[in-house]
């Protein structure tokens, strides 16, 4: 086990190696010249060297990028080239509303994936079955936009209920969350659906049944009770699906977290700060599938450790 | 998995067309194409025209009616001969971009999984990292960086779309060569080009196509994201996503201009993912995957 959790650790730091490595050769192909998008328009071709020299700018690519992993190994993520602001503390301050937005979303593709899942198991074949699953794929198949900007227009703007935009109370956070929750919901029904149909034919199911449980509870009881397990241990895999909604999302919704925050960035090809809210999703998502490959050979034994 | 003979595709039509589901997205993409192909004829209207009567008196935009059935944009333009040529453009990039990405993904993944080595390893590490990529950000940060157009997104997705494939045909081809069949054709003194071309590509075939078809999907849906957020397809093409984008601040008055390219957007996914879905039932029966 110990050897097990020791060389997964590994793989994930070398991944989170790797993408420093991509995400730096990415943004030096960017056309525009830093040093003169932090000197400003009007500054002199002098001002501009010397921002250059003074940014590291004119050494070459690889001295360029060991000087940003060393400065990385110590939190340091560098500064904005426009807010003037150390990279780390612009993120600092927008990942709390991001966590808050990614706990409402695996609430609510929970809350609506795994009954539906259910459901569709327990009604194998039937018409419900068969609406279910087409209901998943659509969420599945949905532009997140577009939920987002539906659910605004019935929910905000049409019955009132929630408030448009902007960030709040756990009101703000219902519609955003929901947007992002629909997708998630989509693969949950089917991954909760397939498990149950696992587990429903087993033998002890029929055995279950056999001794005059009803069908209900046989379904509610042994059935949810072993078939939710493997499922709900991936949860961590969830971070890598809703890391790329966050971006169009928060934008809609005027979410101020750190998808917003790189939007804003790229419209102003901000690139430390690209690159640092890149390096967090990243970051987010390895150790998201890390916590998924550790706990599901616990909770699901015919996963076998390698 | 067998590779695919004359009658084991009739037999797949047999069993593809019981699912009703699937048929229906046949059907949709189907009407998408010969409208996107018949788009010039029959379109009701220029889709750049400005019509004077397509704006009511205060200049706003009309609802759906008649004589413009689906209504007109905040320009006076026709909706419904803009969302024709805007299916155009989504066709254009799911077949281009979604090609070059899994044609690069099945050689990438075909190459580790065949050749192994120290290549593989290069490659399927790779794939791993880009897996933990936050796509989105890299596709709109490159989106951004090389400066939008039709060909730059379709570029953009592409880069982005073929890691999903190279793992599938990577896990693929590794079962495959280690099948007695490959050994025997080995030991007849077969070259690794025969094995590979007359062998192992043939039956990687389904798979790929499995994958090409859910893979426009995504690539549908990354397009409309990419345009909805500006950086996608320019205007004066239309889009759906763009589309959406010109008309997104007035859609509490205007419902009708973000919720019908919307829905088209929706429809063609679904579609493409109904119809991915049952050809994978059809074509392999073993293989379930988180898409």
């Amino acid at each position: 086990m110990l050897r097990y959790l020791g060389k997964r650790i590994v793989q994930a730091i070398l991944i989170v190696l790797g993408i420093t490595i991509v995400t730096f050769l990415l943004v030096n192909l960017v056309p525009a010249d830093p040093a003169r998008m932090v000197a400003g328009r009007n500054a002199s071709a002098d001002t501009v060297e010397s921002i250059r020299q003074q940014l590291g700018l004119d050494q070459p690519l690889p001295v360029q990028y060991f000087a940003y992993l060393g400065n990385l190994v110590q939190g340091d993520l560098g500064r904005s080239y426009i807010q003037r602001i150390d990279v780390s503390e612009l993120i600092l301050a927008r990942l709390p509303a991001t966590l808050a937005l990614l706990a409402g979303a695996i609430f609510f593709e929970l809350l609506i994936g795994l009954p539906a899942g259910i459901v569709a198991a327990a009604k194998r074949g039937k018409f419900a079955d068969k609406a279910i699953m087409v209901a998943a794929f659509s969420g599945v198949s949905a532009p997140q936009f577009v939920v987002g900007l539906l659910l605004l227009y019935v929910f905000a703007f049409e019955l009132g209920w929630f408030p448009t935009r902007g960030f709040g109370g756990i009101w703000h956070l219902v519609l955003p969350a929901l947007t992002l929750g629909v997708l998630g919901g989509g693969w949950y029904a089917r991954m909760m659906r397939s498990s149950m149909v696992d587990v429903l034919r087993q033998d002890y199911i029929r055995t279950a049944r056999a001794k005059g449980a009803g069908r209900t509870r046989v379904v509610m009881v042994h059935g949810v009770r072993n078939g939710i397990l493997p499922i709900v241990a991936m949860i961590g895999l969830d971070i890598g699906i809703f890391m790329n909604g966050v971006v169009v999302v928060e934008t809609v919704f005027g979410w101020p977290g750190i998808g917003q925050l790189a939007w804003q960035a790229i419209q102003r090809l901000d690139v430390p700060i690209i690159m640092g809210v890149t390096l967090v999703a990243a970051v987010g998502v390895v150790i998201g599938n890390l916590v998924a490959d550790i706990v599901s050979p616990f909770v699901d034994p015919r996963i076998k450790i390698r | 998995m067998p590779a695919l003979e004359s009658t084991s595709v009739r037999d797949g039509w047999r069993r593809f067309s019981r699912n009703r589901a699937a048929l229906f997205g046949l059907l949709v993409i189907v009407v998408t194409v010969v409208v996107a192909l018949g788009a010039d004829v029959l379109a009701p209207y220029d889709y750049q025209e400005q019509h004077f009567e397509g704006l009511t008196l205060e200049g706003a935009p009309l609802p759906p009616g008649v004589p413009f059935l689906i209504g007109t944009d905040t320009l006076g333009r026709d909706l419904l001969s803009r969302m024709m040529h805007g299916a155009r453009t989504s066709l254009i990039i799911g077949v281009v971009a979604n090609g070059i990405a899994v044609l690069l993904g099945a050689l990438l993944g075909t190459l580790a999984g065949y050749v192994r080595g120290w290549l593989g390893t290069v490659i399927m590490r790779f794939t791993d990292l880009m897996m933990a990529f936050p796509v989105l950000i890299l596709a709109i940060a490159l989106a951004a960086i090389i400066g939008p157009s039709l060909w730059i997104v379709a570029l953009v997705i592409a880069a982005v779309n073929w890691v999903q494939v190279a793992r599938v045909v990577y896990t693929e081809t590794t079962s495959l060569s280690e099948r007695e069949f490959i050994e025997a054709t080995r030991n007849l003194g077969a070259s690794n080009a025969r094995i590979l071309f007359a062998h192992i590509i043939p039956h990687l075939i389904p798979t790929i196509l499995v994958w090409a078809t859910l893979g426009i999907a995504t690539t549908v849906l990354l397009e409309a994201t990419l345009s909805f957020l500006g950086i996608g397809v320019q205007p004066p093409m239309p889009s759906w996503g763009n589309i959406i984008q010109e008309s997104v601040s007035y859609f509490t008055t205007a419902p009708w201009l973000v919720f019908i390219p919307g829905a088209a957007i929706l429809l063609l996914a679904l579609s493409f993912n109904l119809v991915g879905d049952a050809l994978r039932d059809v074509l392999d029966p073993t293989q379930r995957g988180r898409t």
